[in-house]
């Protein structure tokens, strides 16, 4: 696949109040790939995918969807580039208060002009694509949290984005769930051209869907590691990278 | 109650403790039984008093007697051993089974010594007052924010009634109306009858019963009848609405809507200050009529029938004093909601703070309502209304 960054993060550097837990990290996201974010607990991880999304302001650096800086575009300028991403939350987030159809039908509502019934079914739709479409009328705290995963999905492709962003797809599911979860990754970067930047730290999930992975690390305060992970497990010269990838334990490398 | 009684106060085999001179001028400390959370209270505080009495002499626990020994029982020798003593003098421990010692050795008691007590950090007066200064400065700052991003927000549902979303409009005024008539009818109606009681009593030394009627009437019209239906909502759906917001944001919920492009603003707070200014209004007229009618209930006993009351009050109660109050109802209506959402919105993380939230939209709800009603009483009072 030829280079064609549709991410672009520039010397960015971030962190809460004093504590800066990034600093001038760059790196580009390809269109069509399934990019993951690496690390171990507490290196930044979902920080650094909120300051992708614009929900944090770094402390200097751009960030780049498509060649539009999110953080200083404001009105009309924002909502364009709000419309090219779906994120799913850590928890799902889905709105407790609605049934899985009107959470995915929440955006259809409030973006176009289509009518009640063209929006249930593009609802349906959605939640057909990740296998929820007869859990339509069950509220989020009905079902497991696999599939409030799967249906937070679904709402965060509501739109038909272009960039999908999971934080931590895998964490708390277990082995068969995350599986589903990995496969319906790849099923829809191949089917509709997604493409992916997921936060995770599932050795097994990542060597399934990842197509180049980044891994972030606090004491250095940035990246350590960027590439294929299979190759960085038997070739990287970093041993902290080669002990994440082995799942050895840390005791010697802090 | 018993059976933890019994748990508690009969271990299968207690701990003994039993303390000898050894040969070699140290303390032995012969320690036997079973040392676990529960048998071991009495021992250890012995033990400890032990090994303090004789700090110029090296202390033996001699553990061979140990039937059963647990992280509690490894707790207590990490203890006896991590104690500050001269080097002369150390405390050892010996006997003990080697699956119990196994345990032991996995805790290093130096690491284990309490830290040099650090002098507490003393802020000095000025610096004090200067931190606090600082926090109402930022509260008032976010308020003020706030206060404009709702104007902006309500401007723009005025301008574009379409983009509100009338469905959670009527659901919130369900959740905050209908629902509220109960507690309202029950509070106003009780205020009327105590109002007309206590003030019945000492009138009628005077003959003047009939006048109550007047006195119920205007207090509850132009004073009690908004301001405790205002207090009553802000205890029931401020405290709810600043519930429900925390725990969206806590749920990341609210990061959900801003990702989306919805603002939260409009999309969680303006329609909840609609559904407040419908419901505000009518629930205190409400009030005012239950309230009237409850110190007709009380005028009933003392001897004044229903139609004399509601007479007396129609000859001296005009219809201003009742505009006087309901004028008052839609600011305390976007204040109610207004400060409900805004401390949900300003949930920190964690469920204990949904319940902080919760607090502050009460307390300061209902200090600023006494303060716009303040504001108000003032405001008349310059007017003569």
């Amino acid at each position: 696949m030829a280079a064609d960054p549709i991410i672009r993060v520039e010397n960015l550097t971030a962190g809460y109040d004093a504590e800066v837990l990034m600093r001038d990290v760059n790196f580009t996201v390809n269109r069509g790939e399934v990019f993951v974010i690496l690390g171990g607990s507490g290196s930044g991880k979902s920080t650094l995918l909120k300051h992708m999304i614009g929900l944090y302001e770094p402390m200097s650096g751009r960030v780049l969807i498509d060649g539009d800086d999110i953080v200083t575009a404001e009105g009309e300028a924002h909502y364009a580039i709000l419309r090219k991403i779906g994120v799913m939350y850590q928890s799902g987030a889905l709105f407790g208060s609605m049934t899985l159809l009107e959470n995915v039908r929440l955006p259809l509502e409030e973006y176009t002009a289509l009518v009640d019934e063209a929006m249930d079914l593009l609802a349906r739709t959605k939640l057909r694509l990740v296998g929820l479409d007869q859990f339509c009328g069950h509220m989020p705290a009905e079902l497991s949290g696999g599939m409030q995963k799967r249906a937070a999905i679904a709402r965060a492709m509501a739109l038909d984005p272009t960039i999908l962003f999971l934080d931590e797809p895998s964490a708390g599911l277990d082995p068969i769930t995350s599986a589903t979860l990995d496969e319906l990754i790849l099923r829809l970067a191949k089917s509709l051209h997604i493409t992916f930047v997921i936060v995770s730290h599932e050795l097994a999930s990542i060597y399934t869907v990842a197509d180049r992975v980044i891994m972030l690390d606090k004491r250095k305060q940035g990246i350590i590691a960027e590439g294929d992970p299979k190759m960085l497990r038997d070739s990287s010269d970093d041993p902290w990278v080669r002990q994440f990838f082995r799942r050895e334990a840390a005791a010697e490398a802090t | 109650m018993t059976a933890l009684a019994r748990a508690v106060g009969a271990p299968a085999t207690a701990a003994t403790l039993t303390v000898t001179d050894a040969t070699g001028g140290s303390r032995e400390l012969r320690l036997a039984g079973r040392l676990d959370a529960y048998s071991i209270s009495g021992v250890w505080a012995l033990a400890r008093a032990e090994a303090a009495r004789t700090p110029n002499r090296s202390v033996v626990i001699e553990a061979s007697g140990v039937v059963y020994c647990d992280g509690a029982g490894v707790a207590m020798l990490v203890d006896l051993l991590r104690q500050e003593r001269s080097a002369a003098a150390p405390v050892t421990v010996r006997g003990l089974k080697p699956e119990f010692q196994t345990l032991l050795d996995q805790f290093d008691p130096a690491a284990f010594r309490p830290p040099a007590a650090a002098p507490p950090e003393r802020l000095h007066a000025v610096e004090e007052i200067g931190r606090a200064a600082l926090i109402v400065w930022r509260d008032m700052v976010t308020q003020i924010a706030f206060v404009g991003e709702t104007s902006a927000a309500l401007w723009f549902a005025i301008r574009h009634p379409d983009r509100v979303r009338w469905k959670d409009v009527w659901y919130t005024c369900e959740q905050v109306g209908a629902n509220a008539l109960p507690i309202v009818a029950l509070i106003s109606f009780l205020i009327g009858m105590i109002i007309a009681f206590q003030s019945a009593v000492p009138m009628r030394q005077y003959g003047a019963e009939l006048f109550v009627a007047d006195l119920v009437a205007l207090a509850i019209l132009r004073e009690l009848g908004p301001l405790m239906t205002a207090i009553l909502l802000a205890g029931r759906s401020g405290a709810a609405f600043a519930a429900e917001i925390g725990t969206m944001k806590v749920n990341e919920e609210l990061n959900a809507l801003t990702t989306m492009g919805l603002d939260p603003v409009r999309f969680l707070v303006v329609t909840r200050i609609l559904a407040a200014l419908l419901m505000v209004p009518l629930l205190t007229l409400f009030a005012n009529i239950i309230g009237i009618l409850g110190g007709a209930l009380t005028m009933i006993s003392f001897n004044i029938p229903i139609l004399t009351y509601l007479r007396e009050v129609d000859s001296l109660v005009d219809i201003k004093d009742l505009w006087a109050g309901m004028a008052k109802t839609p600011a305390f209506a976007i204040l109610i909601a207004g400060i409900g959402c805004l401390r949900g919105l300003q949930t920190e993380t964690g469920a204990a703070a949904v319940g902080i939230s919760a607090t502050r939209a009460v307390v300061s709800g209902i200090i600023l309502l006494v303060v716009v009603d303040g504001v108000y009483a003032f405001i008349y009072y310059l007017l003569d209304i």
